[in-house]
């Protein structure tokens, strides 16, 4: 029998309903190569049991010959981020350690009531703040990709996964989740697929609903999928999303049928060039990259336009005050009153102090006093008032481009895969990854990256698209063009 | 204010000359609602601590809020009851602080666009004089839950259940000038707030409470620095409260010194404010939009359907009393203060004699009701009861006199009045014979004073008219005997 972790969702669905195999198969086959690779670190809790029983109950419906859901028998990983009643849920963070929800997040509760099986949960940045995966108190997660040799052998350094959704991008690189969930507040799931040669879409903001999501940054974060096919995305897209009621923030619009607006038709689609992308120091690779991407698009018969964002270089440093802002907000919750962990102190004041400063690491910490002081009297107005101009000129540059074009193609990132120790000491040469990722979540539009290539080590590269609001059938399609042009089929070092 | 609105008999007399007091109050009242402002757990008072307490209550990770309608169609009404300016759009804000009773580390309330602005409220003040004073705004916020403190040695416990429980904090500008004035302010917005049905206004069960900024100021002068009073649960308190500050403040001043802006707290129990933090140890709330609520959009036409659907609020029904049912502007006045007196005076006045209604409700209900100790929602005699009373006098059927005796027994049984004067007999005698009758027994036996009478000590009328009601067992019609009496005593 084949390597059953191999196959694309859409593939194994089909294997499934042609009785080929079980969905009980299907997911020992991914339990066993769990443990095979658990030296990537990219589980946090691995919930055997619940697969195997979620399995079965998937093949028991298949035999019943019911209806069965978009996603039975799929195994899947879920990022730490996600609520999921009775099972561990730590966010990545101390400060959460031991923390079993009594309630299930609307998105993975849509994804089991469409048959998805759960691996476990997936390790990722502390509170999803991260390019890197190695701010996780669980530690640092392997990226399975490995740099080339200059004689073709494969290089030993351990390199990033991408972040935050670091353990889901390794994990589905790795075969050891068909797909995964995760959550993009800046970049965190175009980046660590463009690191690990796998596609990740971030919807539009309101497409999924935030209810049971450990909050970041209300106003940015978005749940969205991580998978190895534009397809596959698809798939799991259409089941992650819906109106909620729960959360006020979501959409009341219809869930198109993403996967049957998949039909490589691109004839007319124009497609825009931003030229502020093109940023100081971009390396040749990347560039030439972006050149072929559009070339690919072209030759399908899209029409390829030079295009203007011009407040695109104040999106990082806008992202910086916006995010940290919410996220001291959304993170004063953790206090040891309630949840969680608790360092007992003499007063109240003390005991928040301890807690607190055991709690959470050294960028949650970093980003708490940056959101602290934006937020504070007599900084407000220069800080997070001018920010939130800034954000709409953000918005209004992509409504403008919109006009002109159908889809927005850029780089996703502005680098390969990286070591655990480059790009450190100083945080914002970390916070450039996000670079080309940020604005996206700005305007709350859609977006996604799609492998493309390889860089002179054998590193994947990504080329990202952005869609309009609510267009995420244009986009897809668009990716799913530049997929098959691009025609990536390399596989990381021993998978 | 201009001084020509200032009244000497509010000013207070220091050693250096008269200060002025100037009072802004913020209410803090809880809005009548079977859920949360943006959860569904329950809202009852005094139920067992954490049994109303919702996952989004209790702060926990992913939670998110979602606004309750009905809290917000409380808050437009009260808005509209306080003729204020509703904003079509308004955004709730995070105020961040850190406590133990305040689970997400934030309070959700609306900081720079609330969802009412500018209103007013009419006083009714002693000597039936009103005055108007501004509201500067009314916004919807969360509760926090309450602090234990006294229930273990070492620990605070910690009940969540009043946490998420919808306010609205209405501030008023600062136009009092009096501890009569807030006080009166007080009760006006709490009978508006009831007669609306937008809040209880329970003040000893918390659900409207009370914070005041008194500063005072040389009559004329510019403002003086205010000090905020927290805590003041009671109207009484406040009156209390408010005297006590401001003395202290005149005192201050008069002494060379200056007064600190700060928050201060009402001892109740020593009767004196208490500082408890300075201006510069006040938080610094962070305040920034919710990301998690879109800014509230209100539909004009929404809003207009509240405004006809309002009831009649007690400055109209007061006018309507006086104008339509010719009441007097104080009787009116207290029959409309509280929504359950005018409820009863309306039953009670259908189809009788409002001004005669109005008299017994005012005079004899409430006196009884204020001996026992009881609301007018308590009464023994019902409203239709005592329009039946008031009917058997306009009939009658007995009279002002009798009926007294009528009433204290309705009172005391409740029964009703025919039947109590069915079984005693109380009608009262409208033949004139039999009236007749009686004087003349009264005057054979009374000659020397018929004779005085006649000699022109007119007093003695009284003497033979109790003499008469007496032998007739208070029955008779008082106008036939006054009227029989005197052609009989004429000769």
């Amino acid at each position: 029998m084949t390597d059953l972790t191999h196959l694309t969702i859409a593939d194994a669905l089909d294997g499934l309903a042609a009785k080929k195999f079980s969905a009980r198969e299907l997911t020992d086959a991914h339990l066993k190569k769990m443990a095979a690779l658990k030296k990537l670190n990219a589980y946090i809790t691995e919930t055997p049991e619940k697969a195997r029983e979620q399995a079965d109950a998937s093949d028991k419906r298949r035999a019943a010959g019911g209806k069965v859901g978009a996603l039975d028998g799929i195994p899947l990983g879920i990022k730490d981020l996600f609520c999921t009643e009775g099972v561990q849920t730590t966010a990545g963070s101390h400060i959460l350690e031991g923390f079993k929800p009594t309630y299930e997040s609307t998105v993975t509760k849509n994804l089991f009531d469409a048959g998805a099986v759960m691996l476990g949960k997936l390790n990722l940045d502390e509170f999803a703040m991260g390019s890197s995966n190695k701010t996780s108190y669980y530690g640092n997660v392997i990226n399975p990709w490995k740099r080339r040799n200059e004689d073709g052998g494969c290089d030993s350094t351990d390199l990033v996964p991408g972040g935050s959704s670091g353990g889901s991008s390794a994990a589905v690189a790795a075969r050891i989740a068909m797909a995964a969930t995760g959550t993009d507040t800046g970049g965190s799931i175009r980046q660590p697929a463009a690191l690990t040669g796998t596609v990740g879409i971030k919807p539009t903001y309101g497409r999924c609903s935030r209810w049971g999501i450990v909050a970041f940054a209300s106003s940015l974060d978005q749940a969205g999928p991580i998978a190895r096919s534009v397809e596959d995305c698809a798939i799991m897209l259409g089941a992650m999303a819906g109106h909620d009621p729960k959360d006020s923030t979501s959409v009341e619009m219809p869930v198109p049928d993403f996967r049957k607006g998949l039909t490589g038709n691109i004839k007319g689609l124009r497609v825009g060039i931003p030229k502020e992308y093109r940023v100081d120091g971009m390396s040749q690779e990347i560039s030439d990259l972006w050149a072929k991407g559009a070339e690919w698009l072209k030759s399908q018969g899209a029409e390829i336009k030079e295009i203007s964002l011009p407040h695109t270089k104040y999106a990082l440093p806008t992202y910086y005050i916006i995010a940290p802002a919410e996220a001291s907000s959304n993170l004063a919750r953790y206090d040891g009153v309630r949840f969680g962990l608790r360092v007992p102190g003499n007063s109240l004041d003390e005991m928040y102090e301890l807690t607190r400063a055991a709690g959470f690491g050294k960028e949650v910490k970093r980003r708490i006093l940056i959101g602290t002081y934006v937020l504070s009297a007599g900084y407000y107005d220069a800080y997070y008032l001018q920010a939130q101009k800034v954000r709409a000129l953000i918005l209004k540059d992509f409504t403008d481009a919109f006009k002109q074009v159908d889809v927005i193609l850029t780089p996703s990132t502005p680098s390969a895969a990286f070591g655990f120790h480059e790009n450190e000491g100083d945080p914002v040469q970390m916070y450039l990854q996000d670079v080309f990722t940020v604005t996206v979540n700005l305007a709350g539009l859609p977006g996604i990256s799609v492998p493309a290539g390889l860089d002179a080590k054998g590193l994947p590269l990504g080329l990202q698209m952005i869609g309009r609001a609510f267009d995420e059938e244009t986009l897809l399609r668009s990716a799913q063009v530049l997929e098959r042009a691009a025609n990536f089929t390399a596989l990381p070092a021993g998978v | 204010m201009t001084d020509a609105m200032i009244n000497e008999k509010n000013l207070i007399e220091g050693r250096t000359g008269k200060w002025e007091v100037v009072l802004g109050l913020e209410v803090h009242a809880q809005v009548t609602s079977h859920s949360k402002l943006f959860s569904g757990a329950a809202t009852d008072f005094g139920a067992e601590p954490n049994t109303q307490v919702s996952l989004v209550d209790a702060g926990f990770p992913g939670m998110l809020p979602v606004i309750n309608q009905i809290c917000v169609e409380q808050a437009v009404k009260t808005g509209l009851g306080l003729k204020a300016q509703i904003n079509l759009t308004s955004v709730f804000d995070r105020k961040n602080y850190f406590y133990a009773d305040l689970p997400n580390g934030y309070q959700i309330s609306q900081f720079l666009q609330p969802i009412v602005g500018k209103g007013t409220i009419v006083l009714d003040l002693a000597e039936g004089e009103h005055r108007e004073v501004g509201i500067t705004r009314l916004h919807l916020e969360q509760d926090a839950g309450k602090s234990l403190h006294d229930q273990h040695p070492s620990k605070t416990y910690v009940d969540l259940n009043r946490a998420g429980v919808a306010l609205m904090e209405i501030v008023s500008e600062p136009d009092m000038r009096s501890s009569e004035e807030a006080a009166a302010y007080l009760k006006k917005l709490r009978s508006i707030l009831r007669y609306l049905g937008t809040c209880d206004g329970n003040m000893d069960e918390g659900s409207m409470r009370c914070d005041v900024n008194v500063s005072v100021r040389k009559v004329g002068g510019p403002l003086g620095t205010r000090c905020e009073i927290k805590n003041v649960n009671s109207i009484r308190y406040v009156a209390a409260a408010i005297e006590h500050e401001a003395r202290r403040q005149i005192e201050v001043i008069e002494e060379g010194g200056s007064i600190r802006q700060e928050t201060r707290l009402w001892d109740p129990g020593k009767g004196m404010t208490r500082a408890m933090r300075s201006k510069e140890q006040a938080h610094d709330y962070r305040y920034f939009p919710d990301p998690d609520l879109l800014p509230l959009k209100l539909d004009a036409a929404w809003v207009e359907s509240l405004k006809a659907g309002l009831p009649e609020l007690p400055d109209a029904k007061r006018a309507r009393f006086v104008k339509d049912l010719g009441l007097s502007d104080y009787d009116a006045g207290v029959l409309v203060s509280e929504k359950e007196s005018a409820d009863f005076y309306e039953a009670a006045a259908k189809g009788r004699d409002p001004k005669l209604v109005a008299n017994w409700l005012t005079s004899e209900l409430f006196g009884k009701l204020n001996a026992v100790g009881k609301s007018i929602t308590e009464s023994p005699v019902s409203a239709k009861a005592l329009g039946e009373l008031v009917g058997l006098i306009e009939d009658n059927t007995i009279s002002g006199r009798i009926a007294k005796d009528v009433f204290t027994e309705m009172f005391e049984t409740g029964k009703p009045a025919g039947q109590i004067v069915e079984e005693k007999g109380l009608k009262q005698v409208l033949d004139t014979g039999a009236i007749d009758v009686e004087i003349d027994k009264i005057m054979a036996a009374n000659a020397d004073k018929v004779a005085e009478y006649r000699g022109g000590k007119d007093k003695l009328f009284g003497f033979f008219v109790g003499q008469v009601m007496r032998a007739m067992g208070g029955k008779a019609n008082p106008a036939m005997l006054n009227e029989r009496l005197k052609s009989k005593l004429a000769g």
